[in-house]
């Protein structure tokens, strides 16, 4: 909402040297939050000329230019302004390209020395062969509009001035508005009158109410007949509950309106159209009622209020033909629909430039009706704004009566004395108040005074009474009929503490019972995080947002499960491209390591922890409970159920080298084993036992890609991407990534980790080289061993392998070092060497491995 | 190095004079060694096999038993005096050599480098840990939930009536179908309903988490960004509370000087409502006000949605955007950097804020 400051200065003591940011600091006290400050820009002289003389020249380049001489003192006086280019003759020599002027006109004079908005600086300048001091103003230049070509002839809008007046006086162009933030329970403060008493309140002053200075006329039988005939009322508010119908004939339709208003709806961020209009708008802004003007002479019979039938369309005022929902409201007349009720209306009654009777529609309309309409049709409009915050229901013949009597004032017409108001006020009920409980809720002691106080302040109506077994007040206050968010008691300690004032709330600390710290996942996904950036690797967030190829790529492995792979499709997505939901990190987390690589960053590790969206069968529930209510389990079981699930997962993709060069130091590229060895740095801090075996993840290399399994299940993928999809991603070659259910592996994570003694008896360190086919996996060769040794091994761990001179092909061979430790004795090379052979033994057996 | 010995003048260990010249040149020739190989040049030839007193104590033997017991103690009192002047040198060198080697493995401790690229936290991860750990300091519990959220939790819960404009105002991301009443959480605030239906009262939480809403990224917007929210329930709880802690968490998060200010506001699920400034001393162009979050006390709709009595129980909610308090707590300017994981962004933070 803009508030031009002339405009609230006519309702409340606003001074006279009051800015606009001096208001928004009062206002911003009871929660009108400021926005900006909007002015005309006009610095300097700029003045009322007369074109004494008009010369056309012809000049090369094929324009005709008019050079002027312009008078901008009264006749007889002498220029009183000084400054560079100012003629003290008070004739001005001005090079003009426009033509649309005579001799004789008055026109807008820029002086030099003027600085008109876009700071575009008026000075004396040589030009077509002429020193031009000043210039003749358009509408465009001096920021009133968009206007049609050519300069401002005053006489065009009604005005003859003497010569040398200031234009910002005679426009109007001396006034600046502020702009507030109005939340949406507080439609009443989208009006002149809403700002004026909040104003008043915020700051303990004088205002008043413009709608009570308005009287109306009564209501009679002559009007033009109207009906309400809601058949399919929502949630049993009828679609109108209010329509008063004014009708003002013998209209001047040329009638141009007065620069006062304009300047207002200028500074309100409404373009001036045509007087009716703005006669329209100017009452919305001063009353919040929007109002609708139809060109009386197009309608044809009694109005009625309705909801669309099935195929029904409307031409609305913009020219588009609307196919209506059989919800939407429709003004319509014994032609069909005339207008979507509050939202906009329609082309064939429309006031155009010929109307001289117009009936005047002030009605109150269903919010929730005006919200879906609007919505529906995407045609939100400062009425529509209006209207599904709701209107004073009260305030709907005033305003009628006052832009009748507007359009009397400025266009010459005459009121019909007929006077239609139909509808039924809606029940307003009193709400309760103790007085001890804005001071439960705040924590600050109110005295009653100073609850009654504010409750008189914003209107409303208020009877007290005594608690008898306690001696507390009780008011019952009727809200004001303005104030349609004051449902509940709440409502009203909010209205108690704003109006004291929010700064007189204490400062106290709760004291809660002792909670538990961080859970075991809480912990766990830090230490997990902290110890990857402590490995080198970045941290970095990417949109979880996808395309369907990339979920299909990256997301489960094809032959998971033997099921389609599913994810959830955005309905209103930023980009259609990117229109699902990730069911995995890795493109995201791609993307970002390629935008690292294209701006010179070819040596990157980055992991990304979040969540990835798993649906199931069923995406959503169809259950929306009420409000206010706790639905019942059941209830809130089969939503839980429609919720997809969202596991926490970890992903990192390692590429080019590990560091920079320098002295001593050779950098490592990245390989395949970085991200295996990242998922076992991983399980090591959960403390879970991970399994490494050869995956089959469509993404990956097929030789280079491990999966890796926690209680039976896999949990993640990694090892080096697929080249083609290395090549097809723009990212370096042998990129390997890695991605893991990080809820799964804490979960697999024990609870309470259980000691084994550590033993001090001396260990024996014996090696092991095996020769096996090369498709034998290290990992079965080391587990077998690991079983044969039995217990006298305390660890094993593979330390080379080999292929080349004096293996033979399609052989390697594997290295392991074995640690023997006995937990009561020294143990003997002899015992040691026994557990070697029962372990190469088993090895031969099972993997025909052959001792090297 | 200067074999000596052949030079040596033959001793008689009946020579007083003789020996103790004898000592007095192997005392000397220890002396002379500048290093640990001449100073064991120098005591082979006064004290190996061939050394004048090495001969001389052979002839011991060969002495009168009269001049025997003097020469036996004469020569024990040489060769005392020789090893003790030896080991004194001996020592003396092998500190020098040690010192000496200590220098010449001098290196250039600047050409040093990382032997790995460091890593960092996400700075937005760290600030929300941050919070985290200053509620928890309090006795509050870390709570979580979904961010494809059920519209149920995300707005009815939390008492936006269907048509309302509010409810437009958070301009949502919903899934397909329409039908499914399914969206990406707009807020954290659905936690809030799922921290009241699983726990009762009283709770009190913190959840730091991701929300969503269909703004186009620019430099102070993003489609996907994050919030504190918290939720404390309990008897007697008022806006005094809401304030006394929002005090605590400012003073923790931007200095001791920081302070707070509460301006009236709008939300549903709030009754007052209220909009909270913070006095941020240390802010780029000096201390000023800045616009921090949204709270207010928990409405009574919002406390039956979840089962709770607000007959019985009060509790207040606030919420504050983790990006924006990035941004002028830390002095980010541009959403970008925070979203496009440039790696040199995340990298200025390391693992603290």
């Amino acid at each position: 909402m803009r508030i031009p400051l002339s405009w609230l200065r006519e309702y409340t003591q606003l001074p006279a040297d009051a800015t606009a940011e001096d208001l928004m600091a009062d206002l911003v006290t009871v929660g009108l939050e400021e926005e900006d400050v909007h002015g005309f820009d006009l610095t300097g002289p700029i003045v009322v000329g007369k074109v004494l003389e008009k010369t056309p020249e012809e000049h090369s380049n094929g324009k005709t230019i008019n050079w002027t001489q312009v008078q901008v003192v009264p006749d007889g006086a002498s220029q009183q302004l000084e400054g560079k280019g100012i003629e003290p003759s008070g004739v001005q020599g001005v090079v003009c390209g426009a033509h649309n002027f005579e001799v004789g006109d008055k026109v807008i004079v820029a002086l030099p020395g003027a600085v008109l908005p876009g700071n575009f600086s008026i000075s004396v300048r040589k030009t077509y062969g002429h020193t031009s001091a000043g210039m003749i103003a358009s509408e465009a230049e001096l920021g009133l509009g968009e206007g049609h070509d050519g300069i401002v002839v005053l006489s065009d809008w009604g005005l003859d001035p003497e010569l040398g007046t200031d234009v910002r006086e005679l426009l109007h162009l001396d006034d600046e508005a502020a702009e507030i933030n109005v939340t949406p329970d507080r439609g009443y403060v989208l009006s002149m009158r809403g700002v004026a008493r909040e104003y008043g309140l915020a700051t303990g002053t004088e205002f008043t109410d413009p709608a009570e200075a308005i009287e109306i006329a009564k209501p009679n039988e002559n009007g033009w007949p109207v009906r309400i005939e809601d058949q399919a009322p929502i949630h049993g508010a009828p679609g109108a509950s209010r329509f008063v119908a004014r009708k003002v004939d013998n209209l001047d339709p040329t009638a141009p309106t007065p620069r006062w208003m304009v300047s207002r709806l200028r500074l309100a961020g409404i373009r001036p159209l045509s007087l009716p209009v703005d006669i329209s708008n100017y009452v919305m802004l001063e009353l919040g009622q929007p109002l609708h003007f139809y060109d009386a002479e197009e309608l044809t019979g009694p109005i009625v209020v309705r909801r669309a039938t099935a195929d029904e369309t409307i031409e609305t005022l913009d020219g588009k033909t609307r196919k209506l929902h059989t919800e939407d409201l429709l003004i319509t007349d014994d032609s069909g629909a005339i207008g979507m009720a509050g939202v906009m209306g329609g082309l064939a009654t429309e006031v155009g430039g010929t109307t001289t009777s117009i009936l005047i529609e002030s009605a109150n309309f269903d919010p929730i009706s005006i919200s879906r309409t609007q919505r529906r049709h995407r045609l939100p409009s400062e009425a529509s704004k209006r209207n599904t915050r709701g209107v004073d229901w009260h305030v709907a013949d005033k305003a009628a009566q006052r832009a009748a009597e507007l359009l009397v004032e400025l266009a010459g017409g005459t009121i019909d004395a007929g006077v239609t108001d139909v509808g039924e006020a809606p029940e307003v009920k009193p709400v309760r108040l103790r007085a001890d409980y804005p001071s439960k809720v705040v924590g600050y002691n109110y005295t009653e005074e100073q609850i009654n106080q504010v409750l008189l302040q914003l209107g409303a109506y208020v009877t007290q009474q005594r608690d008898d077994s306690d001696g507390t007040t009780i008011f019952d206050v009727t809200p004001p009929s303005w104030r349609i968010d004051l449902e509940i008691a709440e409502d009203l300690v909010e209205e108690v503490a704003r109006l004291v004032g929010y700064s007189h709330i204490p400062a106290t600390l709760p004291v809660p019972p002792p909670g538990r710290g961080l859970t075991k996942r809480q912990r766990t996904r830090r230490q997990v995080s902290n110890a990857l950036a402590a490995a080198g690797l970045v941290e970095t967030l990417s949109y979880p947002f996808v395309t369907a190829e990339q979920n299909k790529t990256f997301g489960t492995a094809d032959e998971a499960a033997g099921q389609a792979q599913r994810m959830v499709k955005l309905a209103n997505p930023m980009s259609s491209e990117f229109g699902w939901l990730r069911t995995t990190i890795l493109p995201g987390l791609l993307e970002t390591l390629r935008r690292n690589v294209s701006r010179g960053f070819r040596d990157v590790a980055l992991y990304e922890s979040g969540l990835v969206f798993l649906p199931g069968e069923r995406i959503g529930s169809s259950q929306i409970p009420p409000l206010g209510a706790r639905p019942t389990d059941d209830v809130l079981a089969d939503i839980e159920a429609g919720i997809p699930e969202q596991p926490h997962r970890i992903a990192a993709v390692f590429a080019g080298h590990d560091s920079h060069p320098g002295p001593d130091h050779t950098p490592r590229m990245y390989d395949w084993q970085d991200p295996i060895a990242a998922a076992l740095d991983i399980a090591d801090v959960v403390g879970a036992e991970l399994t490494v075996r050869q995956g089959r993840h469509q993404a990956f290399h097929p030789g280079r890609n491990a999966e890796f399994v926690v209680a039976g299940h896999v949990i993640g993928h990694a090892g080096e991407l697929l080249p083609k999809l290395i090549d097809a991603w723009d990212l370096p070659v042998r990129t390997a990534a890695l991605e893991l259910d990080l809820d799964a592996l804490i979960a697999a994570g024990p609870d309470v980790v259980e000691a084994t003694p550590v033993i001090g008896y001396p260990a024996t360190y014996q090696d092991v080289a095996l020769v096996v086919d090369a498709a034998v996996v290290a990992a079965d060769v080391q587990d077998t061993l690991r079983t044969a040794a039995g217990e006298l091994l305390e660890d094993i761990s593979l330390f080379d392998v080999y292929t080349g001179t004096g293996i033979a092909d399609h052989k390697k061979s594997l290295a392991f070092n074995l640690r023997f430790r006995a937990a009561d004795r020294t143990l003997t090379a002899d015992e040691a060497s026994e557990a070697r052979l029962a372990a190469i033994d088993a090895a031969e057996a099972e993997h025909g491995a052959v001792l090297r | 190095m200067t074999d000596t010995s052949n030079f040596l003048p033959e001793v008689s260990p009946a020579d007083d004079a003789a020996v103790n010249e004898a000592v007095e040149a192997a005392v000397e020739a220890f002396e002379q060694a500048n290093d640990l190989d001449e100073l064991k040049a120098a005591r082979i030839a006064h004290t190996g096999d061939n050394a004048p007193l090495t001969l001389a104590n052979r002839l011991i033997g060969k002495l009168d038993k009269t001049e025997k017991a003097g020469a036996g103690k004469r020569m024990g009192q040489a060769r005392g005096k020789i090893n003790k002047a030896l080991t004194a040198r001996e020592e003396q060198l092998q500190a020098e050599y040690e010192a000496r080697m200590l220098v010449e493995e001098t290196v250039d401790v600047t050409t040093a480098v990382r032997r790995r690229r460091h890593g960092a936290r996400h700075p937005l991860e760290l600030l929300q840990e941050r919070a985290s750990d200053i509620f928890v300091g309090m006795g509050w519990e870390i709570a979580e939930g979904p961010e494809l959220e059920s519209e149920w939790y995300n707005f009815d819960a939390l008492n936006f009536e269907p048509d309302h404009p509010a409810r437009e105002m958070q301009d949502t991301f919903f899934v397909e179908p329409a039908d499914s009443h399914l969206l990406l959480r707009t807020h954290t605030s659905p936690v809030q309903i799922r921290a009241m239906l699983e726990r009762g009262a009283p709770t009190y939480i913190l959840v730091p988490g991701k929300t969503f809403r269909t703004d186009e990224l620019d430099a102070t917007h993003t489609p996907v960004f994050h919030q504190f929210e918290g939720l404390a329930v309990d008897k007697g709880l008022t806006m005094a509370d809401l304030r006394g802690t929002l005090e605590y968490f400012a003073t923790s998060m931007f200095g001791s000087d920081a302070a707070i200010r509460l301006r009236p506001n709008f939300f549903p699920f709030t009754e007052p409502s209220a909009e909270l400034d913070v006095w941020y001393p240390n802010a780029k162009g000096g201390p000023q006000w800045v616009e921090w979050g949204g709270c207010g006390m928990v409405h009574p709709q919002v406390l039956r949605a979840a089962g709770i009595d607000p007959n019985i129980y009060s509790g207040f909610a606030f919420g504050m955007g983790v990006e924006r308090t990035l941004m002028f707590r830390n002095g980010v300017t541009d959403m970008h950097d925070m979203i496009e994981g440039d790696v040199r962004f995340s990298s200025q933070f390391g693992m603290e804020i």
